[in-house]
């Protein structure tokens, strides 16, 4: 059993709680950095998609999870990012290092245009409006065929890093490196965003609009910012998913992956860093582990290899519906109970989480 | 000059009149109570204040500046503070951080230092912090620091709004029915928070409580409203026994008698 005792300011706001925090996620990180030299490449590669999912989660995570603004279009800003990225290198012969920031930047831009006629609706129309996006996009990289290459699409150049030539087939250590250091720049962001005045100012919108603005927040300004940043690093992982596809069209970046994003960061658990880990590991392995059960299943029952169309959505779906039921904390929170039997071992009670009561709220303002 | 004016302030809801050319004058360093029945037009005129409603007509000044010009989100900045009736907490967030919420105001860096979190942002961090341990010490909530909204007992949220309103640092403090629903003894508590407010920290403070009791013991001038109109202005004692106001209750309770 572990007590923690805090006895300065410091300890609430420094990045790591305390020491021991610190150590694991420091032996996380260098456990990440040798992977590498311990797998195959192939495995590389799905680590590297790991962590691209991961990092759009985490965009995602910002504004649902953190501002508590639904969207179903987020896979509109994967494209935006991924397009921009690969023209403003191709044709405009800009070094990755630059296009790449760019690219991000043009995304979020995107995102706040977008968030300035939507932020004054809310649930389910917020959705619908962001879906409307997403469409709308897949339509204009169709008709905007001179630079996006339309049906057909873009091949992706290989990245220049300082000279250096990163090709995710010929070399996809280098890739899952230059991925997994953007996706550490942004785990800090993410973090620094949690404990300063921003990061409250989304919590409380999401909260209580009504409270926020009496505490002097601009609700709607505060909104776009989220949108902004949110759609900033999604557009991050667009670009980095257009290096590791190689080749991609209107069609790789379609409803079905806004949506399948979105539930990634439900099943993950939303609200946390942590749950857009968890989230982007199951959607970047549950097509391995479904092929290799379907393997072993037609092998062990000698039935030769069965074909089940729409079997991966399915299971997918079935999972989202546990967690919805039984854990709406994700996987995070699964997590978060085991850690606390650790530490609290031999006291834990099983009613330790049980929700508490919560009161019921009017829409009126009183 | 006075703090607060209000000047003959109208609001109706479609066809209901719930403020009616209502006037009065809060004075800096006073505890203004407002009083009435239920759906007499208090809380409306709370969030008149807070501007979530455009009046009809009439004119409400702060500081000798009208309100009317700015936008919800500026009466914060402006040092006016308020609760709600029904808690409008942060739920998904700790005791600290809707404390550290209403510290907003005072945000001076901007999202690119933030993200960075550069020794600036921490150093005003820092502050914040010891700005908002103030207020912790001063409601007695070590307890529930870093306890998440959702999960505290109805109490205590009050008492965290009434937290959060003060670590705005405010001039003016509207209290929405700050006792409804505390038992006996933290009724005491609120009791005696206002008076340290009003002394100590000298913020003026408008209030609306049904608590007859709780408006006698602290509030310097009390304004009965009924149905959106006034019905006396003065002092506790006077209010208490002005022959409208006794109307104005009788009548009510008649009402929900029939009712
Ligand atoms: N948003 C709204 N839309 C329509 N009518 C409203 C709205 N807010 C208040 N009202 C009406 O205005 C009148 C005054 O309401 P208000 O909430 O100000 O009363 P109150 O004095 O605070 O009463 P209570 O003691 O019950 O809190 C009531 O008739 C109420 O139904
Ligand atoms: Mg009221």
């Amino acid at each position: 059993m572990r007590i923690l005792f805090k006895t300065s300011y410091d300890d609430d706001i420094n990045l790591f709680k305390h020491n021991h925090h610190r150590f694991w996620y420091i032996l996380l990180f260098v456990a990440l950095l040798c992977l590498p030299f311990l797998i195959s490449d192939y495995m590389v590669g799905e680590f590297t998609n790991v962590l691209i999912w991961a990092l759009a989660g985490m965009g995602l995570m910002i504004l649902v999870g953190q501002t508590g603004q639904a969207s179903l279009g987020h896979a509109a800003f994967l494209a935006i990012g991924c397009y921009s990225n690969v023209i403003l290198q191709s044709n405009f012969g800009l070094p990755f290092v630059i296009s790449f920031p760019l690219a991000g930047l043009i995304s979020g831009l995107a995102g706040v245009l977008l968030a300035i006629p939507t932020t004054r609706l809310h649930g389910i129309y917020l959705a619908i409006a962001t879906l409307a996006a997403s469409i709308i996009i897949e339509d204009i990289i169709v008709l905007a065929e001179p630079i996006t290459g339309g049906v057909s699409g873009l091949y992706a150049p290989d990245i220049n890093l300082f000279g250096y030539s990163i090709n995710r087939y010929v070399d996809p250590s280098a890739f899952y490196w230059l991925t997994l250091g953007v996706v550490l720049i942004i785990v800090l962001f993410y973090k620094n965003l949690l404990r300063s005045p921003l990061g409250r100012a989304f919590a409380a919108v999401r909260d209580s609009e009504i409270s926020a603005q009496a505490m002097g927040i601009n609700v709607a300004r505060t909104k776009a910012v989220s949108f902004g940043i949110s759609t900033a690093i999604t557009g991050l992982a667009g670009a980095l998913m257009g290096h590791f596809a190689g080749i991609f069209t209107n069609e790789t970046f379609n409803v079905i992956i806004s949506i399948t994003l979105l539930l990634m960061i439900v099943v993950g658990g939303v609200g946390s860093i942590h749950g857009a880990f968890f989230g982007a590991i199951i959607v970047a392995f549950l097509p391995q582990l479904l092929s290799f059960f379907r393997d072993w299943i037609g092998n062990t029952f000698e039935l030769g290899s069965i074909v089940i169309p729409g079997l991966e959505s399915a299971v997918f779906g079935c999972i989202l519906i546990f967690f919805i039921l039984f854990e709406p904390m994700g996987i995070y929170g699964m997590w978060l109970k085991l850690r606390t039997w650790f530490e609290l071992f031999p006291f834990y009670r099983r009613d330790m989480f049980r929700r508490q009561k919560s009161y019921l709220k009017t829409e009126r303002m009183r | 000059m006075s703090l607060l004016e209000v000047k003959n302030v109208t609001l109706k809801f479609g066809g209901v009149i719930a403020v009616n050319d209502v006037s009065f004058n809060v004075e800096e360093g006073e505890v203004f109570a407002l009083v009435g029945p239920n759906g007499a037009g208090k809380s409306t005129l709370f969030n008149l204040i807070s501007r979530f409603y455009d009046p009809f007509e009439g004119d409400i000044i702060f500081d000798g500046e009208s309100l009317l010009k700015h936008p919800p989100h500026d009466i914060a900045n402006l040092g006016i503070a308020r609760t709600f009736q029904n808690i409008e907490l942060f739920e998904q967030a700790t005791v600290l951080q809707n404390l550290l919420v209403g510290r907003h105001r005072f945000r001076k860096t901007n999202m690119f230092s933030e993200l960075m979190f550069l020794p600036s942002v921490k150093k005003k961090e820092l502050e914040n912090r010891a700005e908002v341990e103030k207020v912790i010490d001063f409601l007695d909530l070590h307890p529930y620091r870093d306890k998440y909204i959702a999960g505290l007992p109805y109490g205590v949220r009050k008492v965290v709004e009434m937290g959060r309103a003060l670590a705005i640092n405010p001039k003016l403090l509207l209290l929405d029915e700050p006792a409804s629903g505390l038992s006996t003894e933290e009724t005491q508590d609120v009791a005696f928070w206002v008076e340290d407010m009003k002394k100590q920290m000298g913020i003026t403070i408008l209030m609306v409580e049904h608590d007859m009791h709780l408006v006698a013991s602290v509030s310097d001038r009390v304004l009965a409203l009924s149905d959106g109109k006034m019905l006396a202005m003065g002092t506790p004692s006077e209010v208490q026994n002005h022959p409208a106001v006794i109307e104005a209750y009788i009548g009510a309770s008649d009402d929900e008698a029939v009712a």
